[in-house]
């Protein structure tokens, strides 16, 4: 192919590819931070390893979890390969900020170090964090507020997940072999080009985002099909959760949106394997296409993460007021008129390019746009909880974060989006501000908050409170003091991606944003305390009745942990907030008069066939192994194509079974005691809510 | 709830008498309608991108369509592949019909047999522009091209494996329910191709001639 002649049977896999020996043969503190990061990597699958081997777990990690096919599964693991990679995001982030505090003429890292830093910090916070997360949240919830048994594929939904898991484990594999991309998460070309960065680096970039963009397409299928056919009987789209419509969007925006990405991932691929002139400098390449591709996926790809975290929002308020949601139908066209307008926009993310300053106004303008629907949305949530009886639970206070900090956000979108003013901060800090302003308070905050809300329907009990609020409040603390002082910074001019900058003025303002990366790096650990104490003290907070917030959707309606089966009888759906009517009317509850046999997916190991298979498919070709590149291809194809061939892909849960499950918990429920919601965070609370509405309200 | 003869799904229907296949065919068609939409998006990015490179300066002093495109040839490929589509209809029809397996199966190989005879010329069109140095590593409009082209190609290799399979599967497992679904959803992929194919037909090569 390119250039090297290769003669080992390893491509250009070689001894110096190992970061570690790297540190070695060259020792710097820069190196041993990088061995360090591989050293951890490498004793942290190890020790995982380890563990599952010790808790004997490896029967039931496989059995019940990597080859199930249920829907509530398949969301956890997505939420915690989010999680994990969330840890090494906030590192790299807080190994930045330190970098910069002490980078006034240098640093202890050295440049294409620092480089790597922002590439992967972002890579893994928008492909493997935040998209991750929202999907498991997803994968979770829609399903249980559809009333629906499972997704509409759920072997699909299996292999989406296995290739997103692909992509996170070639940006873990390339701390310990080779180095990754150092052009940030855009990877621009002709930077990254084969001329710039022969290495593997933009390779790792790209097969571990074309990879995970094929799983996340599919899951956008996915879920639009499940929203368009798996409704229960009388759930209209207008009766569906606000959640379910921000899902809606998203998907569809998954749908459309990453097209270009994967496009521009794969021609910038045979840009660099195959010779392809698409975006080189010479013989008629044009850089521009990929910068058009590129953002016509990533301003849609923010909305996609931020609408399904509104979602969350509106499923929180209006729980935690006590009260229906303001305006559902103005929530709805807002989140659709969003959706809409975020494929109109992408050229506001380079008004400096050379286009006509027509151009520029147009882009302008629909920008500023997006801000009307955003504000309805605002102001929705506000009105929700006007006159409410607000519990300040942990979800809470994230949504009051969220309100006032996404708020500056947001507007500071709006000025960005004015070309005259993005002339100026161009490049600068301050549009890092920005983008984090938007992304911490309104995506991160919004799955914290989902996390909060529910996790006691994922697994049975609460998560504690004070480590909670702890968490919550030191997260709106960090992000303030990390990211605030970058807009002022920004404004002075510092340019974004500086591993070492030379103002003096600059350094009380780097000073304070390093102290805000640390109050992050204590709020992570007060979610990790939480975790543990609250797993520690599971029996004094159960909730296996499955309503302890006094839900208002068909979600809490059924046991926490919910069966394989979701619902006993397919819940008949007859108004909004189905699940608040029925306890209001006295359907909740209800002994069912006839059980049926219900027939479910079978496990199966494709999932994992495909995990492995393609991590090795991606790891050859960002090695020039070819034989590897064939063999993995060739066993992924025949386990895909055999599979097709088996027609026994469901298993019947028998009647008396279920019957049996449900008539338990029913009577369990009629035996417990009604919470109130003043005993809403005791060790009373085990899942059955005394229905409270608001005074002159019927529902 | 719905009329007997209500369409489940945009498309080709396999109609009530088709029981149960029929209702199970609804999800798995309309999912396949989305997914076409989404490699639709593909098609017209790669075909925006070709659009941008074919110029004075994406062709960098190398070759220009007028050197390279063999219209006899690619109109023969065009014939080939809407008589494939017509074939494939006839095959989608024989299985709505219940018609004896082995015709449905007739028809499929018919249509396999065409779609390969374009993917032959299709080689052999590649095969003369590099032996006239038209490669992709010449141009920007070279690399367009190649990419466009080769993208259907790809999708029509992928649809000749498909309907491989799937007359192995009506032969093995005979015309079961999701067999049938997965025929509906083969003819889809087939016509798509087809209407793709007349995009680069009058954009790439009428459009590069003009």
């Amino acid at each position: 192919m390119s250039g090297e002649a290769q003669t080992s049977w390893l491509g250009r896999l070689n001894i110096d590819s190992l970061s570690i020996w790297r540190a070695i043969e060259n020792p710097s503190v820069s190196e041993f931070v990088g061995a360090g990061a591989a050293l951890v990597a490498i004793f942290g699958g190890i020790g995982a390893l380890v563990l599952i081997t010790w808790l004997r777990a490896w029967g039931t990690l496989w059995r019940d979890w990597l080859t199930s096919t249920d829907h509530k599964k398949i969301g956890v693991m997505y939420c915690v390969l989010a999680l994990v990679m969330l840890l090494r995001g906030v590192i790299e982030g807080v190994v930045m900020r330190t970098q910069q505090a002490f980078g006034m003429g240098g640093g202890f890292l050295a440049p294409e170090h620092f480089s790597e830093l922002f590439s992967t910090h972002g890579t893994i916070m928008i492909f493997f964090v935040a998209m991750p997360f929202i999907i498991g949240i997803t994968n979770y919830v829609m399903p249980l507020q559809l009333g629906a048994r499972d997704m509409s594929f759920p072997v699909l939904n299996q292999i989406s997940l296995a290739l997103t898991a692909t992509g996170a484990a070639l940006v873990m594999i390339s701390l310990v072999l080779g180095e990754f991309a150092t052009g940030g998460w855009t990877n621009y070309p002709p930077y990254t080009g084969k001329d710039f960065q022969p290495g593997p680096g933009p390779d790792y970039w790209i097969w571990a985002i074309v990879l995970s963009g094929l799983g996340t397409t599919l899951t956008g299928i996915n879920f639009a099909v499940t929203l368009y056919k798996e409704r229960a009987p009388g759930m209209t789209l207008f009766r569906m959760p606000i959640f379910c419509w921000t899902v809606l969007c998203a998907s569809i925006v998954m749908i459309f949106a990453l097209p270009p990405l994967t496009l521009a991932a794969l021609m910038l691929a045979a840009d660099r394997y195959l010779d392809f002139h698409f975006f080189t400098n010479d013989l008629g390449g044009n850089m521009m296409n990929y910068v058009n591709l590129f953002w016509l996926f990533g301003h849609p790809e923010v909305y996609l993460l931020v609408i399904p975290a509104y979602g969350v929002f509106s499923e929180v308020v209006p729980t935690f007021s006590g009260k229906r949601l303001y305006g559902y139908n103005s929530m709805v066209y807002a989140t659709m008129a969003i959706a809409v307008l975020s494929f109109c926009v992408w050229l506001h993310h380079f008004f400096t390019m050379g286009q006509s300053a027509n151009v520029n106004i147009a882009f302008g303008i629909a920008s500023m746009a997006i801000a009307v629907p955003t504000g309805v949305k605002i102001y929705n949530w506000v009105a929700t909880m006007y006159r409410a009886r607000i519990r300040m639970t942990v979800p809470m206070i994230y949504a009051t974060g969220f309100f006032f900090l996404f708020t500056i956000g947001g507007l500071t979108g709006v000025m960005l989006a004015n070309p005259v003013i993005s002339y100026q901060v161009h490049n600068t800090l301050f549009l890092v501000a920005h983008f984090h302003n938007v992304l911490i308070p309104g995506v991160l905050f919004g799955i914290f908050a989902g996390y909060h809300f529910w996790f006691p329907k994922v697994f049975g009990f609460r998560l504690e409170e004070r480590w909670g609020k702890r968490a919550a409040c030191l997260w709106v603390v960090g992000f303030c003091f990390t990211f605030l002082p970058l807009y002022a910074l920004g404004l002075m001019g510092m340019p974004r991606r500086s591993v070492m900058w030379d103002d003096p003025a600059f350094q009380p303002f780097m000073w304070l944003a390093l102290v805000g990366a640390l109050t992050i790096l204590s709020a992570v650990t007060a979610l990790g305390i939480q975790l543990w104490v609250s797993v520690r003290n599971r029996a004094a907070t159960a909730c296996p009745l499955g309503d302890p917030w006094n839900g208002r959707t068909l979600e809490w309606s059924i046991p926490s942990p919910p069966p394989p089966y979701n619902f006993a009888q397919v819940p008949q759906v007859r108004t909004r907030d189905d699940f608040t009517d029925a306890k209001a009317t006295g359907r909740a509850y209800q002994p069912l008069s006839a059980y049926e046999d219900i027939e479910m997916p079978r496990n199966t190991a494709i999932g994992m066939i495909v995990l492995i298979g393609s991590t090795l498919l991606g790891l050859a070709l960002i090695f020039w192994i070819w034989w590897l590149a064939i063999v993995s291809v060739g066993v992924m194809l025949t386990a895909l194509i055999g599979r097709t061939f088996w027609l026994n892909t469901t298993y019947t849960i028998p009647a008396e079974e279920i019957a049996r499950d449900h008539q338990a918990w029913l009577a369990e429920v009629h035996a417990a005691q009604r919470i109130t919601r003043a005993e809403e965070t005791q060790a009373a609370n085990r899942g059955r809510a005394a229905l409270e509405l608001p005074q002159g309200v019927s529902v | 709830m719905t009329q007997p003869n209500a369409k489940l799904h945009p498309g080709l229907n396999l109609g009530h008498h088709h029981g149960e296949a029929h209702n199970q065919a609804e999800t798995v068609v309309f999912g396949f309608w989305v997914f076409l939409m989404s490699d639709l998006i593909l098609f017209g990015l790669t075909f925006a991108s070709y659009i941008t490179l074919a110029n004075n300066m994406g062709m960098a002093s190398g070759p220009t369509p007028a050197d390279i495109i063999d219209l006899v040839n690619v109109f023969a490929q065009t014939v080939l592949l809407l008589v494939s589509s017509l074939t494939f209809g006839v095959a989608s029809l024989t299985m709505r019909h219940k018609m004896p397996a082995k015709v449905t199966i007739a028809w499929l190989g018919l249509s396999l047999v065409l779609g390969l005879a374009f993917l032959g010329l299709a080689a052999l069109d590649f095969l003369n522009m590099a032996n006239q140095g038209a490669v992709p590593s010449r141009s920007g409009y070279l690399s367009g091209l190649w990419s466009l082209v080769g993208l259907h190609a790809v999708h029509v290799t992928a649809g000749c494996f498909w309907i491989m399979i799937m007359i192995a599967q009506i032969a093995v497992l005979g015309l079961h329910p999701i067999v049938k679904s997965r025929v509906l959803r083969l003819g889809l992929f087939w016509h798509f191709l087809d209407i793709v194919w007349i995009g680069i037909f009058s954009i790439v090569y009428l459009g590069g001639l003009l």
